[in-house]
């Protein structure tokens, strides 16, 4: 029995370059299971899809009485048409975050749940793997309801949510592997603090609530540098429309972030906790 | 006229809607004695200790501390007295000085008196060198030891302690029992809980064994030992277990076997063993010692588990 | 007697400063950067849309709501871990109840820290928007005060809300469910009348509104909604019937 695993085992390695499926499958696993551990953690899970929308209910349809049309792409939209993308595009992001942040971070420090699954086979980049996965499933849970929410409401065609769906996936991945890679670099809860502010001076600058064209020259071309400027074009452009050639500068960036932000967070894990 | 006992207790009872922590008890402390309350874990010790502390009202029975009622002069009781809880509740995120001068200001100290204070007090628990320093790189003996400290900031006149050397190692419960040593002989009164009979022991002038919520026996150490025990025990292992226990019958004053050993209470150890002998047994290992409070406490509160 | 009345509540309310010397610039970045940042997003580029609202700019208008609505928020955020924190992680009442210091101290020493920290704060964010050019009336003297008045009527419900939950899950609903729809929903970025009647009704309920909109006639110089001791009124109930609910919620906690 013991060879045969062992085989497989070699098997994979030789097919994924020494990622097994399996293993990330097990990290993976033991967030569904901690699913199961009372309401508390649902009930927190659930609730973070209601924070977007009723940001897009209230300056989106509040705040978009009082505003009219705003421009995208050159053709007057509806204001909550225009906002409704971007906040689809900030809940994949705080989705993504939320888990691989907060929740990495506390399985870091203080549950110190990777010290025991580091004394099995399982491999630094195979925990960043496992949880970015996970950090995937709850960001598309939330995207995928407040895409039905944005059809139901007139605010996209079925179309365009089919089309926003796999980019709000992409900007989890990309978010959700920076998010990663920070948390091996915070010091304490402290810091939380700072990231917190950091993400909400994100979610207030980056085209979410009025086009970067309205921002002075210089402001402008420092948000077109920040990654939820990208997210929230992209998701934009496939949503409400125009699509273009930019769309895939902008997909390239979130890819360019997902890759780099695995990358260092496998690296940084494995060297935080195999000493 | 002598003076009025600092805590009296008659009939004291707590209860929890349908469990009964305390069960109808009757204690008096006098001024500068060490009392103890014994007992396994749900004995109703620290209920007791919380209702003398006035953070938890008596159900039923009568209680009076420092000459006053609990429940209607609870702040004023409590501003003569110091509490050393069971769990730390330092401030974790005050300095280790800051942490006595914050409480020093709860009594009503001025700033100067509060800073004045602290720094004796840190001087007496031996935790000057760390005055500047946090609170969460402190050992547990050391936490334990500022804990003692800030119950002293008001200068009070009893001061309880709640099993407060539990999870410590020896060598720091030796320094504190030494510091609480110190602090009985300026005269300060002492109440604590503990399981540990070394601790009631080396500490208590008097205690009261406590099991079930009731008290089953009060005295000092000597005089419990002197009743409930016997001067001296004998431990008797034996290489096939425990069935010679039935041979012992007569041996000493008392036999009592437990599934590794058999003990053998008597007021000669030496002859005890040697009437073993002649009766042809040959135990594997014999250890004649003197009686503790442990046996007393396990007589008396008997030896199953409470947890 | 010492320790007693004045003192206890003083003494709670200095070890609050305290521990507040540590966290100053985190949570002067929160309290101080983030409204304004709100008011440059919102205010500026979203209001180069909106244009006038009932003759006034929409910066202007959206000013006395952030700041009434930053002062809410601090008020939840101080209230909610670091309450159940002092009961559950470092015992911090615990210790105070074996001391002189009463509930009501603990409650009291607590709220007014708040206080004393919102005032300048609000100050701070006076002098800055009256550069942006945002306010309209010397009136705007007394929203400070009006800042205290929301902080000590939100704090106080959240914190009896917080000595009764034993899982901070709970603050995530809180925050999600209570803290974040008074933000967007009472009068801080549109009127209330815009909203469906029931929402309306929740949103009159709430403490947050009535600082909003006496916040609002103060900045822009006209007459509330609501006479002025109507509005005054319901931060007074919140005050009384959440004083309530925090003492009796600290009592049971500490009387167990």
């Amino acid at each position: 029995m013991m060879t045969v695993m062992a085989a497989g085992r070699a098997v994979r390695r030789g097919l994924f370059g020494g990622v097994s499926a399996g293993r990330v499958g097990a990290v993976l696993g033991r967030n569904v299971g901690a699913l199961r551990s009372g309401p508390a953690y649902w009930l927190v899970l659930l609730s973070g899809f209601f924070e977007p929308l009723l940001y897009l209910l209230s300056i989106g349809v509040g705040v978009g009485a009082l505003v009219g049309a705003v421009p995208v792409g050159g053709r007057p939209v509806d204001y909550a048409v225009f906002v409704a993308p971007a906040m689809l595009a900030v809940s994949a992001m705080s989705g993504a975050l939320a888990e691989t942040t907060f929740n990495v971070f506390f399985k870091f420090k203080y549950a110190r749940t990777y010290d025991a699954v580091l004394a099995t086979p399982v491999r630094p980049v195979e925990i960043a793997l496992g949880e970015l996965t996970w950090a995937l499933v709850r960001c598309l849970f939330y995207t995928l309801m407040f895409l039905v929410v944005m059809v139901v409401l007139g605010l996209t065609s079925a179309g365009g949510a089919l089309a926003a769906f796999p980019a709000t996936a992409l900007v989890g991945l990309a978010f959700g592997a920076v998010g990663m890679a920070i948390s091996t670099f915070l010091r304490g809860w402290q810091d939380f603090d700072l990231l917190t502010t950091g993400q909400f001076t994100l979610f207030l600058f980056s085209g979410t609530f009025s086009p970067v064209q309205d921002y002075p020259v210089v402001f402008e071309v420092i948000v077109t540098l920040t990654p939820l400027y990208h997210a929230v074009e992209l998701v934009r452009g496939l949503a409400v429309g125009p699509a273009g050639w930019m769309l895939l500068v902008h997909a390239g960036y979130l890819v360019v972030m997902a890759v780099a932000g695995l990358w260092v967070a496998s690296r940084r894990i494995g060297k935080l906790l195999l000493v | 006229m002598a003076e009025e006992p600092l805590i009296v207790a008659r009939g004291l009872v707590k209860r929890f809607g349908e469990f009964t922590a305390v069960d109808g008890i009757d204690v008096s402390v006098e001024r500068g004695e060490a009392f103890g309350f014994l007992g396994p874990n749900g004995a109703g010790k620290s209920s007791t200790m919380r209702m003398i502390s006035c953070v938890s009202a008596p159900t039923a029975g009568e209680l009076r501390i420092l000459g006053m009622d609990p429940v209607r002069d609870g702040v004023a009781i409590r501003g003569r007295l110091g509490v050393c809880p069971q769990l730390d509740n330092l401030d974790t995120d005050l300095s280790v000085f800051e942490n006595l001068t914050t409480y020093a200001r709860y009594f009503g100290l001025s700033r100067a008196e509060a800073r004045r204070r602290a720094g004796e007090l840190l001087e007496f628990v031996q935790l000057a060198d760390r005055a500047k320093g946090k609170v969460e790189p402190l050992s547990g003996g050391m936490k334990r030891r500022l804990t003692i400290a800030r119950a002293m900031v008001n200068d009070p006149e009893i001061v309880l302690l709640d099993e407060p050397t539990t999870g410590l190692d020896p060598q720091a419960r030796h320094l504190l029992w030494e510091r609480l040593y110190q602090l009985k002989r300026r005269g300060v009164t002492l109440v604590l809980t503990t399981h540990y009979m070394d601790e009631a022991e080396q500490l208590c002038d008097r205690l009261v064994v406590m099991d079930g919520g009731r008290i089953v026996a009060e005295g000092s150490p000597r005089e419990l030992i002197a009743r409930y025990s016997t001067p001296e025990v004998v431990e008797l292992r034996f290489a096939g277990g425990a069935d010679a226990a039935v041979k012992l019958d007569g041996v000493g004053e008392r036999v009592d076997p437990l599934p590794d050993r058999v003990l053998v209470y008597a007021r000669d150890g030496d002859a005890a063993v040697a009437e073993v002998h002649r009766r042809g047994l040959a135990p594997s290992s014999v250890l004649v010692r003197r009686s503790t409070l442990e046996d007393v406490f396990l007589h008396l509160t008997g030896r199953t588990l409470v947890d | 007697m010492a320790g007693s009345g004045v003192h206890a509540t003083v003494a709670v309310l200095e070890r609050h400063l305290t521990l507040y010397r540590r966290l100053f610039w985190a949570s002067a970045m929160s309290s101080f950067l983030l409204p304004v940042l709100f008011l440059v997003s919102i205010g500026l580029g979203v209001g180069g849309y909106v244009g006038d609202l009932g003759g006034v700019s929409y910066l202007q208008w959206i000013v006395p709501g952030v700041m009434a609505s930053t002062a809410f928020q601090m008020a939840v955020g101080e209230t909610t871990y670091p309450v159940l924190g002092d009961f559950k992680w470092t015992r911090g009442y615990h210790a105070m109840r074996a001391t002189p210091v009463r509930i009501g101290d603990m409650v009291a020493g607590q709220v007014l820290v708040m206080v004393v920290r919102v005032l300048p704060q609000a100050v701070v964010f006076l002098l800055v928007v009256l550069l942006f050019g945002g306010l309209r009336s010397w009136w705007s003297v007394v929203t400070p005060l009006v800042c205290a008045a929301v902080v000590v009527a939100s704090a106080l419900p959240v914190m009896g809300f917080s000595a009764r939950i034993d899982n901070d899950g709970y603050f995530a609903l809180l925050f999600r469910f209570v803290m974040i729809p008074m933000t967007l929903f009472a009068g801080v970025f549109f009127p209330v009348a815009q909203l469906p009647v029931v929402a309306q009704w929740l949103a009159w309920v709430s403490p947050l509104w009535h600082g909003v909109e006496l916040c609002r006639a103060a900045t822009l110089g006209v007459a509330p909604p609501w006479p002025v001791w109507a509005h005054v009124a319901c931060l007074v109930a919140w005050t009384v019937a959440g004083g309530w609910f925090a003492m009796r919620g600290f009592a049971r906690r500490l009387a167990v």
